[in-house]
């Protein structure tokens, strides 16, 4: 009995053992491409690329589900604040809602998903493939030339997804409150500018966005680079990114939350 | 995919972006209030009692926004709030202003009232306004009102 | 060529040598298992020497000790005079600029076309105008017969058409050194005649010394001017292709003929027969 429990335990430090120093090679990694980020800048070109593939083709996602999400926060507020006759409040509560919180955290995750797990299939891919070995025999770093520009792209494109979600939802909101359920459009619009305020809300929320940022791209970027090159390697990596940078976003916003919105 | 047409999409994603933030700068936030405010000068008061005033909360006068709330500072030799006020330049009142503060709503933010006096000689950059009203604190009001009540009940 | 004299300026001129590449009691070990052990080795300039053995004998690892990706516990890895071990990133890199490579499947980029798979050395590593750079990836890519499939991507490519473009990239800086990991792996007997001369004529052409790492044995036998066998983590015959031909050393012939049984045991290690029948006296 002692030997099993000793095993379990064995096993038990070996994975926290495993997991430190997992973290010690990301933060290495992640320093190296930042490091290196001066080939992405020379060549603008490349980080254009990755725009379009993480921003671009992310549009369609964000702006449809900031639509509905939006929509959805006018539904339910409405139900509810008609109860204490402050249905006006319904564009403070949409607006407030996106521009901190949903906004910033929900474009993340669903950027994670589509986006990060892209970028960890493709690097994953390109690493079973022999395509990085290539590229380090050819002598091109492949940090600066692969890692570095979809890095870059990535946290480029993370907060305008981000704004073009909260916007995009704030509109949803409008359609359902005002032009379907028939909540006064001017008393909307004024007490939600009344409430919502540029440096606490919104720059708040864009600051969030851009940590959501780094912590997705840099998640996905090192999944990817760090799976073994077979098929289950790959799957299991984009796996991993999508549950990581998911567990990422939402604790970083509990730290975010607390640091930026406590205390005023 | 060509570089043209990447950079086209790309070019149109960071304009959309870029129209998002303004859009959620100006109409849903209110930047287009503070960003209107322009030249402001400085009027002091002090209060008994603050209540929920926080800075930034709105200053108005007839309902309408004339500035906003800079600093709360407690006075230790009065051991009184002395809050400091940036009204617009557009707007001069009277020295015998008087300033209360108010709750919006029933439930809402407190915000300073500003009513304006019959003086003919204005208020200038760093005066202070005489007269104020302070915050009505709802625990003393129902202590009031309770003793009120009970020495109702006392001389039937 | 251009690019290969900006390389050869960041080296000092040394007396040709006459061996490229030599590689001196190296030992190597993936975590604590062996793979290379106290191995030695030359190429001779301007030679295409084979090293056939099984899988997992430590061949590609040779290379991969060559083209200084990993680094030998013990012993020496020296081309062109230079130890790959000591160098510094930046010489690493210069090296690695005279060293052409040829990956098993090719390992094309898969995002670009075919020019600009070729091209990509060129634009990475000189400052050519674009048009010098499309007349040498043209040239390049004619040399293995397929500058008609420039704008072609990689997933429209055959394996053997995919492997002529990897060939094309690995010759893209004129080299001194080819080095090929399987190359006739999966390829159709036309795609194999087709590589098999290219590699001849373009290693004559280029004046490079070329390393071909592979297990079939007939086709490089043809090619190759000299062979060395790998196993167990070092050499065990060497010789020209004839040489290996008459061995009857018991190993390079059970593998240079295919045959089913001999040094290396058709069956797997396990229990006697008739046990795991479970027939025979009862009681056994």
């Amino acid at each position: 009995m002692p030997e099993r429990i000793a095993g379990y335990l064995r096993g038990i430090g070996h994975q926290v053992v495993g997991g430190l120093w997992r973290l010690g090679y990301a933060s290495r990694f992640f320093a190296l491409t930042l490091l290196r980020s001066a080939v992405s800048f020379r060549r603008f070109h490349l980080v254009m690329r990755e725009l379009y593939f993480a921003g671009v083709l992310s549009l369609i996602i964000i702006v449809v589900s900031g639509l509905f999400v939006g929509m959805v926060l006018g539904l339910q507020g409405y139900e509810t604040l008609q109860k204490y006759g402050a249905s006006d409040a319904v564009g403070t509560l949409v607006a407030l809602s996106l521009t901190r919180e949903l906004g910033p955290v929900v474009a993340a995750l669903l950027f994670a998903s589509r986006a990060g797990s892209a970028m960890t299939a493709e690097i994953g891919l390109m690493k079973a493939t022999e395509q990085i070995s290539a590229m380090e025999m050819m002598a091109v770093d492949p940090i600066a030339r692969v890692v570095g520009p979809r890095f870059w792209g990535g946290l480029i494109s993370m907060p305008l997804l981000a704004a073009i979600f909260s916007a995009v939802g704030v509109f949803g909101g409008y359609l359902i409150a005002v032009v379907m359920i028939g909540v006064d459009a001017g008393a909307f619009w004024s007490q939600m500018q009344n409430a919502v305020d540029l440096r606490q809300d919104i720059v708040n929320g864009v600051i969030k966005s851009v940590v959501f940022g780094v912590a997705v791209t840099a998640i996905a970027l090192f999944e990817g680079y760090d799976a073994p090159p077979t098929a289950e390697g790959v799957s299991g990596a984009t796996t991993r990114t999508v549950v990581t940078s998911s567990l990422a976003i939402l604790g970083l916003d509990f730290v975010l939350t607390a640091l930026m919105f406590t205390g005023v | 995919m060509n570089r043209t047409m990447i950079d086209l999409w790309v070019g149109i994603f960071v304009a959309a972006g870029i129209v998002a933030l303004m859009v959620l700068a100006l109409k849903v936030g209110n930047a287009s209030t503070t960003l209107n405010m322009g030249d402001t000068y400085r009027v002091y008061a002090q209060f008994e009692n603050i209540g929920g005033l926080k800075p930034r909360a709105p200053v108005k006068s007839a309902g309408v926004l004339v500035g906003r709330v800079d600093e709360i500072q407690f006075d230790s030799k009065t051991f009184t709030a002395r809050v400091t006020l940036n009204v617009d330049r557009r707007y001069l009142f009277p020295k015998d202003s008087s300033v209360s503060i108010l709750t919006s709503g029933l439930l809402g933010e407190q915000y300073v009232g500003l009513e304006a006096g019959g003086d003919d000689v204005m208020l200038k950059d760093g005066e202070t306004v005489k007269l104020t009203q302070s915050a009505v604190v709802l625990e003393k009001l129902i202590g009031q009102f309770l003793y009120n009540k009970a020495a109702e009940g006392g001389s039937k | 060529m251009p690019a290969g004299l900006i390389e050869l300026a960041a080296f000092p001129p040394r007396p040709p040598m006459e061996n490229l590449v030599e590689i001196k009691d190296v030992n190597f070990s993936y975590d604590v298992r062996p793979v290379l052990k106290g191995i030695n080795l030359t190429v001779p300039r301007g030679k295409i020497v084979a090293i056939m053995g099984l899988s997992g004998c430590g061949k590609t690892t040779l290379l991969r000790l060559i083209g200084g990706t990993l680094r030998a516990s013990s012993g020496s890895v020296e081309v062109a005079g230079r130890v790959m071990g000591e160098l510094g990133q930046g010489d690493l890199y210069a090296m690695r600029r005279r060293m052409g490579m040829l990956f098993q499947f090719g390992a094309l980029f898969t995002d670009m076309s075919v020019f600009d798979n070729v091209a990509f050395q060129m634009r990475e590593h000189t400052r050519l105008p674009d048009s010098m750079i499309q007349d040498l990836v043209l040239m390049k890519l004619h040399a293995v017969g397929l500058r008609g499939a420039q704008h072609m991507m990689p997933s429209e490519l055959s394996g053997g058409m995919a492997r002529r473009v990897a060939l094309a990239r690995a010759i893209a800086l004129d080299p001194m050194l080819i080095m090929y990991d399987e190359p006739f792996t999966g390829l159709d007997p036309i795609s194999m005649g087709v590589i098999s001369n290219l590699m001849r004529s373009l290693n004559d052409a280029l004046g490079a010394t070329s390393i071909v790492v592979t297990h079939d044995v007939q086709e490089s036998l043809k090619l190759v001017d000299y062979v060395y066998f790998m196993a167990d983590g070092a050499v065990v015959t060497h010789g020209t292709p004839d040489d290996i031909r008459k061995s009857d050393a018991p190993f390079v012939h059970q593998f240079v003929w295919g045959e089913m049984d001999g040094p290396l045991p058709f069956h797997y290690p396990g229990a006697a027969y008739a046990r795991d029948l479970e027939v025979g006296p009862a009681g056994a």
